[in-house]
């Protein structure tokens, strides 16, 4: 397990130095921040002098050197827009995004597991059809839309929810309703057919048999069984819930690290784009380390 | 063909073409899906060579006007825009962006990920890894965020639009190709093939790759429906295709602005993405059952008494 943990992080951490090393220079390619923090009257002394501030000068191959040194002393450099240490930025919308993201990851966890079952027991009955319907919908609609439907119907005609921005817990329900449906959608699908696979396996035949119940044999006996997949799929939604993230936060005005990252690039604030991309991607490497944790627990077989 | 008047040959086989449709034809929701598919291919062939003209006219009277009446002609049924062009005309007309993007995404991912994955599962192991952890690379980071860099470097057109959405898909591909080569290869009629003196181009082509296309065109008809979503989102964000190109994103961002007078200007966009992508996810899903031979028959005549 220890040679797996140490393996997976190597190719992690390769995998990281190409995107920074390729984003850096990307964003270097969308053009000079200077055209957009001075204004069009600003003498060529004033941009030399906003340039050398920010260290803009230098030939890119030095910058790309001076900011992988000051990386390796965990400095993330600047954010040019506030004039704050770029992390100290991108920590705070993050705890933003977590925040969301574990809420409603949770939400889908419980209810597809307990609504997926159900429909694999009851299989094309009036509620498997039901549910399947919802969630074929659900991992249909574009999530934009679905937001600014939401906003039309529960904020503008019923008046019951806030539109945008933070603040009470009524601001933290459009926002997650809005990036739950999609993965609630694959992921009943998901538990759905796997539990039909495992509630037709013999072990299931000789529990009946013995005369256990029906709920225990759905939440004892083959839940577990049937998590494995479940587990997989559930990682991969974690990264398109950042894609998710990204949308949600730009139409409710969610101050989330997604949100942060389209500013980010549109106002050329480059060491903030660098810095966002390197926590996510720890984030999203944690979050992977943490499924295979959950394999260990569910399947023994894997443990050897 | 000569065994055709042996009585113990199975009784002709229909094309497999016919037989497929033979299929669809039973299922009535899979058919509907095929069958609201097929309008809006036609749509995106046809559409701006016929309702070109009139989803670019302005008619400043007609200003977001209402839905569901017939007052300005049949082509106003679904209301207006902000400048009084026909919301129908110009859900048709985008139609054709919206289509080639996804298809061109789609395909080229398809063939660039079918192709690393054959060489990645039948290749040594070496070069198996090397490029199973390039498809780690790629889905390790939010696609959406990648593209959007990308494309605010390099212009949004159409063409770069499918370079970038090709690139995040090629690891789907790539994965399942080369996890179904890895089984699929220790089986007998490979071994046959390679003693019969195959050369590992006809072995990889000829022998292996039939055997993985039908779960393929099944992933993909599902990434179509994906490749559609994240290109809306896209466009919806400002970074995708750019105005005066419209695509079904593109219109629910242009509505946006409109929502609390004028709904329908973002509704019918949305709905038609919805309807495209259920459509899709209906097909591929009975796609699955219907190309595996092992699980064929439910779809097949005679088969009620399993339903």
């Amino acid at each position: 397990m220890l040679r797996f943990a140490r393996k997976r992080m190597l190719a992690s951490l390769v995998s990281l130095v190409g995107l920074v090393i390729l984003v850096f220079f990307l964003v270097r390619l969308t053009g000079d921040p200077t055209d957009l923090y001075l204004p069009i009257d600003a003498t060529d002394a004033m941009r030399e002098q906003f340039r050398a501030n920010n260290g803009l000068n230098d030939p890119l191959i030095v910058q790309f050197g001076r900011y992988v040194w000051d990386l390796l002393h965990l400095d993330f450099g600047d954010s040019i827009r506030r004039a704050r240490p770029a992390i100290d930025v991108v920590l705070e919308a993050f705890v933003w995004t977590l925040q969301l993201a574990v809420i409603t990851m949770s939400l889908v966890a419980v209810l597809a597991v307990v609504l997926g079952s159900l429909c694999a027991f009851w299989a094309g009955r009036l509620f498997d059809r039901a549910v399947t319907f919802v969630s074929l919908i659900g991992a249909s609609a574009p999530d934009f839309w679905i937001a600014i439907v939401a906003i039309v119907l529960f904020s503008i005609h019923l008046g019951w929810l806030p539109t945008s921005g933070t603040g009470g817990w009524q601001f933290w329900i459009l926002p997650v309703s809005v990036l739950f449906i999609r993965p609630f959608g694959l992921i009943v699908q998901v538990v759905r057919g796997s539990m039909i696979g495992a509630l037709s396996s013999p072990y299931v035949k000789t529990a009946r048999a013995k005369g256990v119940k029906n709920r225990p044999i759905i939440f004892v006996h083959t839940l577990r069984n049937a998590m494995l997949p479940v587990v997989t799929v559930m990682g991969d939604q974690a990264a398109a819930l950042l894609n998710g993230a990204v949308v949600v936060e730009t139409i409710f005005g969610f101050p989330g690290v997604g949100k942060l990252m389209i500013d980010a690039i549109l106002q050329r604030d480059f060491n903030v784009i660098l810095a966002a991309i390197m926590v996510t991607a720890f984030a999203i490497f944690l979050m992977n380390l943490l499924i295979d944790l959950a394999y260990l627990l569910l399947d023994p077989r894997i443990r050897a | 063909m000569t065994l055709a008047d042996d009585t113990l040959a199975p009784p002709a086989e229909k094309p497999a073409a016919l037989r497929l449709l033979a299929m669809l034809r039973r299922d009535k929701v899979a058919c509907l899906a095929a069958a609201f598919l097929v309008l809006v291919i036609l749509c995106a062939l046809f559409g701006p060579m016929l309702l070109g003209e009139a989803a670019t006219k302005q008619n400043l009277r007609g200003r977001n006007a209402p839905p569901f009446s017939l007052e300005q002609g049949w082509l106003m049924v679904l209301g207006a825009d902000q400048l009084g062009r026909s919301l129908l005309a110009r859900i048709v007309v985008a139609a054709q962006n919206t289509m080639l993007v996804a298809a061109g995404a789609v395909f080229f991912s398809a063939l660039i990920g079918t192709v690393l994955g054959l060489f990645a599962g039948y290749g040594g192991k070496k070069t198996g890894e090397a490029i199973a952890r390039l498809a780690d690379v790629i889905m390790s980071f939010p696609s959406l965020l990648l593209a959007v860099i990308v494309l605010y470097v390099f212009n949004p057109s159409v063409a770069n639009l499918i370079v970038v959405l090709a690139i995040t898909r090629i690891p789907v591909y790539l994965r399942t190709t080369r996890a179904e080569i890895l089984e699929v290869r220790e089986r007998m009629f490979v071994q046959a093939a390679k003693v019969m003196g195959a050369s590992h181009r006809r072995i990889m082509f000829r022998h292996i790759l039939p055997m993985v296309l039908p779960t393929l065109l099944t992933i993909a008809t599902l990434d179509f429906a994906f490749v559609m979503l994240a290109e809306s989102s896209l466009s919806f964000l400002g970074i995708g295709i750019q105005p005066p190109e419209i695509t079904w994103g593109l219109m629910v961002a242009q509505g946006r602005p409109y929502l609390n007078n004028a709904w329908w200007l973002a509704f019918w966009p949305g709905l038609a993405i919805i309807l495209t992508t259920m459509s899709l996810n209906l097909l591929s899903s009975w796609m699955r059952i219907a190309l595996d031979p092992v699980q064929r028959w439910r779809l097949e005549g005679g088969a009620k008494n399993n339903g």
